[in-house]
C-alpha cells in the first residue's frame, strides 16, 4: 500500500515575469499512494487544477518536478496508464456521447466494448447516442468521468467530479469513486466540498493560495474527539478541567468548555465537576469536522501575517 | 524512489501499437461525423460545379456572355467543358477559392479543439503531442485528398453530361496530364489546409483564424499584388506569398494570361513553374513544422 503513485517535489508555476509575476502554485510537495483516494482540497482559485495539470503534463512547471508511476509527468507511457477529467469535460459537441468516447478510445487503442462498459458505469448507456451538446451539465460531467475510466487506468485524476451534479448524482459519483479504490485503482480527486472529501478520501492535501498547507489522513487532520461541557460556574469548571487535562487541552467556546481528553478519561472529568459541587447542564462528545479544521487553516494560509501554516497545524493538533 | 513500475495490469491494451496511427484513426472518426466538414466540402463542390460548368453551360446554350466567360468563343467554351479538358479544369478554382475553403477546414480542425477543451482531453489519453499532431495532420491530409478526388469525380460527371448532351467526344485527357493536374491540385489544397491548421493553432480559436485567413488569402494578397505592380520591393515580397505560389503553379500549368478579362481569379504567371513548386513545397514543410513547434512548447489550458 505504501507505493507512491504520484509525487511532486517543490512544484511551482508562476505566470508573468518580474514584478507582475503571480504564483499560481508555490512549492507544492505531495505524495499519492497506491490504492488510496487522495483528496486535494482547497477553495476555488487555490491552485488545485494547475497542480493537477502539471501532474498530467498538460502544463510545464516553472520549477520543481512531478513524477507519476515512477516516470516524469506527461510521458506517453505514463499518460496511457492515467485517466483524467480536468476542469470540466472537453468533448466534441456535435458527436454523440458514445462517439466521443469512441474517439478517445481510439487514441488509447481500446475496443468499442470498453466504451459501452464505461457508459454503463456512469449510467449514460440510455443517452449514449444523443449529441453531447444536448446533455445536461451533470451528464457532461459523467461522460467526462466515463472517459477517465476507460481502459482501467492505474491512476484516475478527477478534478471536481461532482460539479454540476444533483444530490443523487453526487452520491452515485462518490460510491463509484469508493468502488474504484476498492478495486485497486488510485484516485486523485480535487474538491472544494469538505463533506465529500471527508466522506470518501483516505488522505487529504489542503491547498490555499497556491501552497500545500498540510498533507495527512482525514482522521489525523480532524484530531481526536473532545468532551464538551456546559457547567456553572464556568470559571470553576474551566479550572477543574485544566487541572485534570492540562492547560493546553482546554478551550472555552462561548458558554461551553471543550476538553481534549482520551475517551476513557471523560467520565473522570465529569465526575470531578459533580463532586466539586458544580451544576453540569450538558456533557457531550464532539468531533471536529474537517470544515472547522479547513477554515482555521485556510484563513491563516491566506493571511501571511497570521503566522506560518505549519504552526497553525500544530495548534490544531 | 519507489517500485511503482511493477505490476502493470496485464489486460490493458492501451499504450501498445503505433500512437500516430491511433491518433489518425481517432481524428478521422470525429472528422467523418462532423457536419461542419460536410457542409464546407459540399459548399466547395457546389461552387466548383457552378463556376466550372453550370454557368458556362447556360451561357453556351443561351449564347450570351456572363462574367465568368467574357470574351471566350463559343467553341472554346464548349471545349473547356469536355472531359478532354479535365486536367486544366480541375485545379483552376483551387489557388483562390478551393484554397480558402481548405484553409477554413484546417482552421476549424485545429482551432475548435481549444475552445471545446477537446485537445486537453485528447492529450491526456496517451499519445504524445507529436504523435497526436502527426495523426491529426495525417487525417487532415486524407480529408484534403478526398476533397480533391471528389472534385475530380464531380468535374468528370459534369463534363460527361455536357459531352453526352452535346454529342461530343467523351475521351479523357492523357493519363500523365491528369496525374500532373491531380498532383498540383493536391499540393495547392494541402498547402492552404496546413496554413489554416497553423492559424487555428496560433489563435487557439476557429473564428479568429478563419476570419484572418480569409481576409489574407482573398483580400490582402490581392491588394499587395496590386501595389507590387508599382513598387518593386512589394512585388518581390508577393513572390514568396502562398497565394502567389499556388496561383503560379496552377497558372503555368494551364497557361494563363492574368491580364485578360477571362482569366480565372487567383491564377497567375508571376513565378516560373519550378519556383512556384519550390515555394509551395517550402510551405508544405514550414507550416507543419511551425505548428509542431507551437504545439510542443505551449501549455494546454
Amino acid at each position: 500500500m505504501d507505493e507512491l503513485v504520484a509525487q511532486t517535489r517543490d512544484l511551482t508555476k508562476s505566470y508573468g515575469s518580474g514584478d507582475r509575476a503571480r504564483l499560481a502554485v508555490d512549492r507544492v510537495t505531495m505524495t499519492v499512494r497506491r490504492g488510496e483516494v487522495y483528496g486535494f482540497l482547497g477553495p476555488n482559485g487555490a491552485g488545485k487544477t494547475t497542480t493537477l495539470r502539471m501532474v498530467l503534463g498538460l502544463i510545464r512547471p516553472t520549477a520543481g518536478s512531478a513524477t507519476v508511476l515512477g516516470r516524469p509527468a506527461g510521458e506517453p507511457a505514463t499518460t496511457a496508464r492515467v485517466g483524467a477529467l480536468i476542469e470540466g469535460p472537453g468533448f466534441y459537441p456535435y458527436l454523440s456521447g458514445r462517439d466521443n468516447l469512441r474517439t478517445m478510445a481510439r487514441y488509447r487503442n481500446l475496443p468499442d466494448t470498453v466504451v459501452d462498459e464505461a457508459l454503463e458505469r456512469v449510467d449514460l448507456a440510455g443517452r449514449g447516442r444523443d449529441r453531447f451538446k444536448s446533455y445536461s451539465l451533470g451528464m457532461k460531467q459523467r461522460l467526462g468521468v466515463a472517459a477517465a475510466l476507460m481502459g482501467d487506468p492505474d491512476v484516475i485524476v478527477l478534478d471536481e467530479p461532482t460539479n454540476g451534479l444533483d444530490p443523487a448524482g453526487m452520491a452515485d459519483m462518490r460510491s463509484l469513486i469508493v468502488d474504484l479504490a476498492r478495486h485497486g485503482q488510485t484516485v486523485l480527486l480535487s474538491s472544494h466540498l469538505l463533506a465529500e472529501v471527508e466522506e470518501i478520501c483516505d488522505r487529504v492535501g489542503v491547498i490555499a493560495g497556491g501552497r500545500l498547507l498540510v498533507e495527512s489522513t482525514v482522521a489525523d487532520l480532524r484530531g481526536g474527539r473532545r468532551l464538551r461541557l456546559v457547567a456553572t460556574p464556568v470559571d470553576r469548571a474551566l479550572a477543574i478541567a485544566m487541572r485534570l487535562a492540562g492547560e493546553d487541552a482546554v478551550q472555552l467556546a462561548q458558554d461551553a468548555v471543550l476538553v481534549d481528553v482520551p475517551s476513557a478519561r471523560m467520565p473522570e472529568v465529569v465526575r470531578a465537576l459533580v463532586t466539586e459541587g458544580l451544576d453540569v447542564h450538558e456533557a457531550s462528545v464532539s468531533e471536529r469536522t474537517l470544515e472547522e479544521v479547513f477554515f482555521e487553516m485556510t484563513d491563516t494560509g491566506l493571511h501571511p501575517h497570521a503566522g506560518s501554516p505549519m504552526s497553525t497545524l500544530e495548534t490544531i493538533r | 524512489m519507489n517500485a511503482t513500475l511493477t505490476a502493470p495490469r496485464p489486460t490493458r491494451a492501451a499504450g501498445t501499437g503505433n500512437p500516430v496511427l491511433h491518433s489518425t484513426r481517432a481524428d478521422l472518426l470525429r472528422l467523418r461525423k462532423w457536419p461542419a466538414v460536410w457542409v464546407t466540402v459540399g459548399a466547395w463542390l457546389a461552387m466548383n460545379a457552378m463556376f466550372a460548368y453550370l454557368f458556362n453551360y447556360v451561357t453556351y446554350t443561351s449564347g450570351s456572355n456572363n462574367f465568368s466567360n467574357e470574351g471566350q468563343s463559343r467553341a472554346g467554351l464548349l471545349a473547356s467543358m469536355l472531359p478532354s479538358a479535365l486536367a486544366d479544369t480541375l485545379p483552376q478554382g483551387m489557388p483562390l477559392f478551393g484554397g480558402a475553403i481548405m484553409m477554413v477546414l484546417g482552421a476549424i480542425i485545429a482551432g475548435n479543439g481549444y475552445g471545446w477543451g477537446t485537445w486537453k482531453t485528447v492529450l491526456t489519453q496517451g499519445p504524445s503531442r507529436t504523435s497526436t499532431l502527426l495523426g491529426s495532420l495525417a487525417a487532415t491530409t486524407l480529408l484534403v485528398a478526398g476533397v480533391v478526388l471528389a472534385t475530380l469525380v464531380t468535374d468528370y460527371a459534369m463534363a460527361l453530361a455536357v459531352a453526352v448532351t452535346e454529342s461530343q467526344s467523351t475521351a479523357l485527357p492523357a493519363t500523365g496530364d491528369l496525374a500532373q493536374s491531380l498532383g498540383v491540385a493536391l499540393l495547392v489544397m494541402e498547402m492552404w489546409a496546413l496554413a489554416g491548421y497553423l492559424l487555428g493553432t496560433v489563435a487557439r480559436s476557429a473564428a479568429v483564424s478563419v476570419g484572418l485567413g480569409l481576409v489574407w488569402a482573398l483580400v490582402v494578397e490581392q491588394l499587395l499584388r496590386g501595389v507590387g505592380s508599382s513598387l518593386a520591393w512589394v512585388d518581390s515580397f508577393t513572390h514568396v506569398l502562398p497565394g502567389t505560389a499556388a496561383g503560379s503553379l496552377v497558372g503555368q500549368m494551364v497557361g494563363v494570361d492574368p491580364g485578360s478579362p477571362n482569366a480565372t481569379p487567383g491564377l497567375l504567371d508571376a513565378l516560373s513553374s519550378g519556383r512556384a513548386l519550390a515555394t509551395v513545397a517550402a510551405y508544405l514543410v514550414l507550416l507543419p513544422l511551425t505548428t509542431w513547434w507551437l504545439v510542443r512548447r505551449r501549455d494546454v489550458v
